[in-house]
């Protein structure tokens, strides 16, 4: 019995951290400069992006090292191709820098990348 | 992966593709990744690339200047090998040994003779790949046109496949690598390889970086192409000239062929 | 103790922090001090089950008592080998993709499997010799350790015998040979902590058995003489192997000098000396000291076949000598083990002691009295 309560707590504090993860980071999370101020949406609605985005990422990861498929739309150098940040003088800002876009929610969320140890963290400047 | 299922639908696909073009566009094309965002033609159809290709090399001794390193050089920007830095503390010669080298110039003297041999090395992409039979995990894999490469999102960094290759091809990131290109992820603790530039082969090109330097200093050693397809160029030279491979008692049947050793 | 394995992690968490660069490995030598501590383990490990092996599977009374503690310390040694191995990994955080995604042509992998079945069925083991209730399995277990330990050190020996670009490697009779290493380091260890754990509880181990453990030693170290043996003069056949046989014969430097004076003279002939000479007939301290020599000795063979073999340079143009390289083709590679590495291969000597120290006081491993039973026949 003491058990179920317990649990029924800990559900609904669990709901209430997934709706805050959800819905509580708005669009004024993104980041100061970024392509993506200006885009009318991402590759997918918001809500999904938010809730799906690591499997999108991590499916076609696996089509780009092992097929050679590299038109994918979860593409990572696509992600901080448009969410990167710039500085006034537009130089690009690391998304994974304090406060920037991939980090600002990681951390609200308390969830670690480990993309970037290897990544490229801004846009190719070609 | 447990995603939605409608995803791979190609309705579903086609409206992805055409969302994303508009973005792209919207956001100003000109400095986007080419080939990354927007959807241009690519080389690998749906499915992804197959082993009606193989992809290899053929490098002429003959041609390969002696002194001369653009091959490296170039292999060096192409992977961001140059944007590694040499750890602060570490001396020169640990540096020499632990920076990563995925192509590198060799001279050699026949013992009998004296005479002299330039030659690249790399990666030999072989059919039978040791450091693919002992990698425990599978990162360590040959793709389907031939290429052997690291998958590192799954590299635990155990070097048994730095162990098993018989050519010293393979490389492993020593320390903490502050920036990348995007062609070339690379951080500390994985092990790396020549990959035949296959992000290049990817987006449609046909030569490597290593063939393009050695082309542009007009030594023209390296050729680059489809083993199987018998109208290339690499397959007539192979047919036309005695060639040989690298450790061929090891019967690994190498992508990468050298003539006049 | 303790101290010992808190400096190990710390060393450990410096070298994952900053990289391997901090350590003596290059590209040339993969593999380093870290993995002669754990390979030496791991192949110690099987080797201490032994007495219990002897004990249910040739049903050697003698020896059963024993048992308990074999089956411990095998399990602490493996433990300790893996803190090491897994420890040195480039990226041991993601040592859950080793479990999740496998290839199963890589022995590394088959290796996964031994190791933790290992753990398993020597656990369930030394259940059954401790448990009246479930002792009636005791023999099927018996059987099971013992056929599972041959597989585990074939499959640790494989590991390098498959290696068939480095000459020194590409053998087949690195399987056997490091099954004869197990049983020598295994029994050693096993002698060398038997006697500590009964000189600490102030109990006291009767001859008939010490004889017994000693001459079985003696006969182990032989066995792995031979095996070397035999090993060198295959290869002193093979013309392409005689660049590498006087590389450790005779040439090689460090690594000759550790093979003759480390791995022969302390870890064979001084301790066949110290075992069958009849001025240590009954001498404690000789089979002690015996024993520490076994272990020393094969440390240093574990070196020379792990460094070594990797400091050899592999030849890519016979007849051809290499004028200019980046990667050292042609030459013998450098290696000097820096103080991280070490202090992380003495920490999984540690760990290990340490479990088989605190499960001794817990489990009921060590019989009250080892004398000799009273009617010696």
């Amino acid at each position: 019995m003491s058990l179920l309560t317990r649990f029924r707590g800990a559900a609904l504090l669990l709901a209430v951290a997934l709706a805050a993860a959800a819905w509580g980071v708005g669009a004024a999370q993104l980041a100061e400069g970024s392509k993506a101020l200006e885009a009318k949406s991402c590759i997918r609605p918001a809500d999904d992006m938010r809730r799906n985005h690591m499997e999108y990422i991590h499916h076609d990861r696996d089509l780009v090292v092992h097929k050679g498929i590299r038109d994918v739309d979860g593409s990572l150098a696509g992600c901080v191709d448009c969410h990167a940040g710039r500085e006034a003088d537009g130089s690009a800002i690391p998304v994974n820098a304090e406060g920037q876009f991939c980090s600002g929610c990681h951390e609200y969320t308390g969830t670690s990348i480990t993309c970037f140890q290897c990544h490229r963290k801004v846009p190719e400047e070609k | 992966m447990s995603h939605d299922p409608n995803m791979d639908s190609p309705e579903h696909s086609q409206e992805r593709r055409e969302f994303l073009r508009n973005t792209a566009i919207a956001a100003g094309a000109a400095v986007a990744a080419p080939g990354l965002l927007i959807s241009i033609a690519s080389a690998t159809g749906e499915g992804g690339v197959t082993s009606d290709t193989r992809w290899g090399m053929l490098i002429d001794t003959d041609k390969c200047a002696d002194g001369c390193t653009a091959c490296v050089t170039a292999c060096d920007k192409e992977n961001g090998i140059d944007l590694v830095e040499q750890p602060q503390g570490n001396s020169d010669e640990m540096w020499e040994m632990q920076r990563p080298q995925w192509i590198r110039k060799l001279k050699l003297r026949d013992k009998q003779t004296g005479d002299i041999t330039n030659l690249p090395m790399m990666c030999q992409h072989c059919e039978f790949p040791p450091c693919e039979d002992v990698c425990p995990t599978g990162a360590s894999f040959k793709r389907a046109d031939g290429i052997v490469m690291v998958d590192r999102h799954i590299c635990i960094g155990c070097r048994y496949c730095m162990m098993a290759c018989p050519y010293k091809a393979r490389s492993f990131i020593h320390q903490n690598v502050a920036e990348q290109v995007v062609n070339a992820p690379r951080g500390k603790g994985c092990v790396e390889s020549c990959n035949l530039c296959a992000h290049r082969i990817d987006e449609g090109q046909t030569t490597t970086a290593c063939q393009d330097a050695c082309a542009a200093e007009g030594h023209n050693a390296i050729l680059f192409g489809d083993l199987k397809d018998r109208g290339s160029a690499i397959s007539k030279a192979l047919k036309s000239r005695s060639s040989q491979q690298v450790r061929a008692d090891l019967e690994l049947n190498t992508g990468v062929r050298y003539t006049n050793v | 103790m303790v101290a010992v394995v808190l400096i190990g992690l710390a060393a450990a968490f410096y070298m994952e922090h900053s990289g391997h660069h901090v350590t003596g490995m290059t590209n040339h030598i993969v593999w380093g001090l870290p993995h002669v501590f754990a390979i030496f383990m791991i192949v110690a490990a099987s080797g201490a089950l032994n007495v219990a092996s002897i004990g249910s599977v040739f049903g050697g009374p003698l020896y059963k008592p024993l048992g308990r503690f074999s089956a411990l310390l095998a399990i602490g040694l493996l433990a300790g080998g893996l803190f090491v191995l897994l420890l040195d990994l480039g990226r041991p955080d993601r040592l859950i993709v080793a479990v999740t995604t496998y290839n199963f042509k890589s022995i590394f992998a088959w290796n996964i499997f031994l190791y933790t079945g290992f753990f398993a069925i020597v656990g369930v083991y030394l259940w059954t010799m401790i448990d009246r209730s479930v002792h009636q399995h005791y023999k099927v277990l018996g059987f099971a350790a013992f056929f599972w330990r041959l597989a585990l050190t074939t499959g640790t020996g494989s590991i390098f015998g498959f290696l068939v670009a480095r000459e020194a490697y590409d053998a087949a009779i690195l399987a056997p040979m490091f099954i004869i290493m197990s049983f020598a380091y295994g029994l050693a260890f096993f002698i060398v902590t038997l006697m500590a754990a009964y000189w600490w509880a102030e109990r006291s181990i009767g001859d008939l058995r010490m004889t017994k453990l000693k001459n079985l030693l003696g006969v182990f170290v032989g066995g792995v003489l031979y095996f070397v043996t035999v090993y060198h003069l295959t290869n002193l056949y093979v013309t392409q192997h005689h660049g590498v046989e006087s590389f450790f014969l005779a040439s090689g430097g460090i690594y000759t000098v550790m093979f003759w004076f480390g791995q022969i003279l302390i870890g064979g002939i001084l301790p066949l000396f110290l075992i069958y000479s009849p001025a240590f007939d009954r001498s404690r301290m000789a089979v002690l000291v015996a024993s520490l020599l076994v272990l020393v000795g094969g440390f240093f063979q574990i070196y020379v076949i792990v460094i070594g073999g990797q400091a050899f340079p592999m030849s890519l143009f016979p007849g051809k000598e290499v004028l200019e390289t980046t990667m050292l083709d042609g030459a013998i590679a450098p290696y000097t083990p820096t103080f991280a590495e070490a202090a992380l291969g003495v920490a999984g000597i540690m760990v290990a002691m340490i479990m088989v120290a605190v499960a001794s006081r817990m489990l009921k491993v060590l019989p009250d009295t080892l004398e000799d039973p009273a009617d010696k026949s």
